[in-house]
């Protein structure tokens, strides 16, 4: 009874296509709203804002991307790091030609190149499928991460080699550089999210992200139904790769502040592909579950063994919360290979026929 | 003009000048290429049999170098800790036949290929925290490998052969040829064969398939232990050579995913064409262009011959 359908009836073709038809998803929504905008910035410490709040939005939107080509167009990529990487050094570049636009405009724009570089190597999606396209991907991930270093004029010839972020301001506050506070820094991220997983949410059940869906599911016979392959897929990547762009834009921007190539390296690449598997292939809730999940295991790896008053080195947790991940993942192929959020999608189902379970829902 | 004949001419001219030298890049290149060949094998075995894309080939060659290195360092001869690091290889296939491929049979490709990422996690924790993250050097000359150098003159000039890429690349050979006579005579290799053609008329007369899977896996373990012995006598061991095993994707699509001489040869023409082009092209991008030359070279030959020199099934196309 805690939730159901019965009873909310729909009026309206508005009514029919809004995006949370149940009132209880609504109510859900709003108090992870209230939580999000007001709870956290009002009573969150500095650490918690900092190392997991914003990295693990950071990581959101790059599951959004990965999981918009992965999950939803059934494109395996292995080049993530490389597209967020275009995107922060977009936006490095952006912000250095035109100080005086806003950066929040620009952190925007510096995916559409991203996008393009995205559907440069997306091209050969057109002759390939499946693991063959994942080299490609890894092409552009080694590439593009090569560029980084050796393209000076990337991060303007400066000697470290690294991309460093300059302070700006929005509406006379400070949101980016050394002395911008992190929950000035988090509030702005989680309104580009969140705008962004909204933007989201409705391609995906829009025309076009129908289309990726068909081309997952059978290209063949999506492309028999009327579905132009070449456009789909190409979609998908740029799609795709403007979310990864901002992403990396976002993560230079107002999360670790300087960036060198490393910082969009192969394991980067893997790290958003795990969020993706353990929250779940195509879903979007399973984007904020896998990266809150794998962002926050090694973290909590770290801190548990100090509450309990152990001794356990750095080191030692970390590689702990690799084999930890390493088992999960293949714990959830094998039992779930939906990840996450269809836990939380079987959670729904019982309720709606709680307390009798043997009702027809 | 300056730019075209610094790429059409300007290189050809320095290959013709100094003979020695250009021998010298080539055959850095062949033993580089040896290296990503045996890394490449081990990808092709477990593919050929199971349809597995094993991405886990590259940290096993790590683990099995290490565990080898380190079960040394413990004061086990080195000849025993040889067998006993085959022994951890084989406890490794069993294992993962047990807990992973038998729960994931029949499922898609990239869900397989998802769970060996699962898997190279598992053993680079495993790894660090057994034996450490610092590289080691290899045990050479407790295995009986050779050092030092062979000087060869030849064309006015000095070509130096380390006597343990010389090794390397007999080792190399000498594991192809078994294994081919191994798949081609013996009652298990045939099986290993009837399995990679077809699983289900191989299961209908009567092969296991979760006992071949064990063993084609402990195959690439061996496979595994042989390159991290001669990959770790060149440099030393140590988990950077994860990156570098990932060329051998390349290599793969260069040779064909299920093709053993594909992955020899695939692997020389990467690893000769990278370490050329970086020599005598690499000035004109910034140097460091091994680290995609060898994707970018796969990525111009899928679109030409997506099934590789020596690939057999012509993959699906849209």
């Amino acid at each position: 009874m805690l939730y159901r359908e019965a009873g909310q009836f729909k009026t309206s073709y508005a009514a029919d296509q809004a995006l949370l038809p149940i009132l209880q998803d609504r109510v859900g929504l709003l108090l992870i709203m209230v939580v999000a905008f007001v709870l956290i910035p009002w009573l969150a410490s500095d650490f918690f804002i900092g190392s997991i709040m914003i990295p693990f939005l950071v990581f959101t939107l790059a599951a959004v991307g990965l999981n918009i080509l992965t999950g939803y167009a059934g494109q395996l990529s292995l080049g993530t790091g490389a597209f967020m990487g275009v995107g922060a050094y977009a936006c490095y570049k952006l912000t250095t030609y035109f100080p005086d636009i806003n950066i929040i405009l620009l952190v925007l724009f510096s995916g559409v190149f991203s996008a393009a570089v995205g559907v440069v190597f997306g091209l050969p999606s057109l002759r390939i499928k499946g693991l063959y396209l994942a080299i490609t991907t890894l092409a552009a991930q080694f590439f593009l991460e090569w560029c980084f270093i050796r393209i000076g004029w990337l991060y303007n010839h400066n000697d470290s080699g690294a991309i460093e972020v300059p302070q700006r301001m929005l509406f006379d506050i400070v949101i980016t550089g050394a002395s911008a506070t992190p929950t000035v820094r988090y509030l702005v991220i989680a309104v580009l999210v969140a705008v962004m997983t909204l933007v989201a949410a409705n391609v995906l059940r829009g025309r076009i992200g129908r289309s990726w869906m068909m081309i997952r599911d059978m290209d063949i016979a999506a492309e028999l139904m009327g579905i132009r392959p070449l456009r789909a897929k190409l979609s998908a990547f740029a799609f795709s790769s403007y979310y990864c762009g901002v992403a990396g834009a976002l993560m230079v921007f107002f999360w670790i502040g300087s960036a060198e190539a490393e910082a969009f390296d192969i394991n980067h690449s893997l790290l958003v592909l795990f969020m993706v598997i353990i929250g779940g292939m195509g879903s979007l809730l399973g984007c904020f579950l896998g990266a809150a999940f794998i962002w926050v295991l090694p973290i909590a790896i770290k801190i548990i063994p100090g509450l309990l008053g152990l001794d356990v080195m750095a080191a030692t947790t970390e590689h702990l919360a690799n084999i930890i991940i390493g088992i999960l993942i293949i714990f959830f192929l094998i039992v779930e290979p939906h990840g996450l959020a269809r836990l939380w999608q079987i959670a729904k189902e019982k309720l709606r026929t709680w307390p009798f379970p043997y009702a027809n829902s | 003009m300056e730019m075209l004949h610094s790429i059409f001419v300007g290189p050809f001219v320095e290959m013709a000048a100094y003979p020695d030298f250009f021998l010298q890049v080539v055959w850095e290149g062949f033993v580089a290429g040896v290296l990503y060949s045996l890394i490449a094998l081990g990808f092709v075995l477990i593919y050929k049999a199971s349809g597995v894309f094993n991405f886990a080939q590259g940290i096993m060659v790590v683990f099995a170098a290490l565990a080898l290195v380190s079960l040394h360092e413990m004061g086990v001869p080195a000849w025993l800790s040889v067998i006993l690091a085959l022994g951890i290889m084989g406890v490794l296939a069993i294992g993962v036949e047990r807990l992973m491929l038998r729960k994931l049979v029949n499922q898609h490709d990239a869900i397989l290929l998802m769970a060996t990422i699962g898997l190279t996690l598992i053993l680079k924790g495993t790894g660090q925290l057994i034996f450490g993250g610092e590289p080691k050097p290899m045990i050479t000359e407790q295995l009986g490998l050779p050092t030092g150098s062979t000087d060869w003159e030849v064309f006015g000039g000095i070509v130096i052969f380390q006597h343990i890429d010389i090794a390397a690349a007999v080792v190399a050979m000498v594991m192809v040829l078994a294994l081919g006579v191994f798949f081609s005579k013996t009652r298990i290799g045939r099986a290993l064969r009837a399995v990679a053609d077809d699983h289900q008329a191989a299961l209908s007369v009567g092969i296991s398939l979760n006992q071949i899977w064990a063993i084609v896996w402990f195959a690439s373990g061996i496979v595994a232990l042989v390159t991290g012995i001669m990959w770790g006598a060149r440099s030393e061991v140590s988990f950077a050579l994860e990156i570098i095993a990932l060329k051998a994707l390349a290599v793969l699509i260069l040779g064909g995913f299920t093709s053993i001489p594909g992955a020899i040869v695939g692997g020389l023409v990467i690893g000769i064409g990278e370490k050329v082009f970086e020599v005598y092209w690499g000035a004109l991008f910034g140097s460091g262009v091994e680290a995609w030359f060898a994707y970018v070279l796969a990525l111009i030959f899928l679109l030409f011959r997506p099934q590789g020199l020596f690939g057999e099934r012509i993959i699906e196309r849209v």
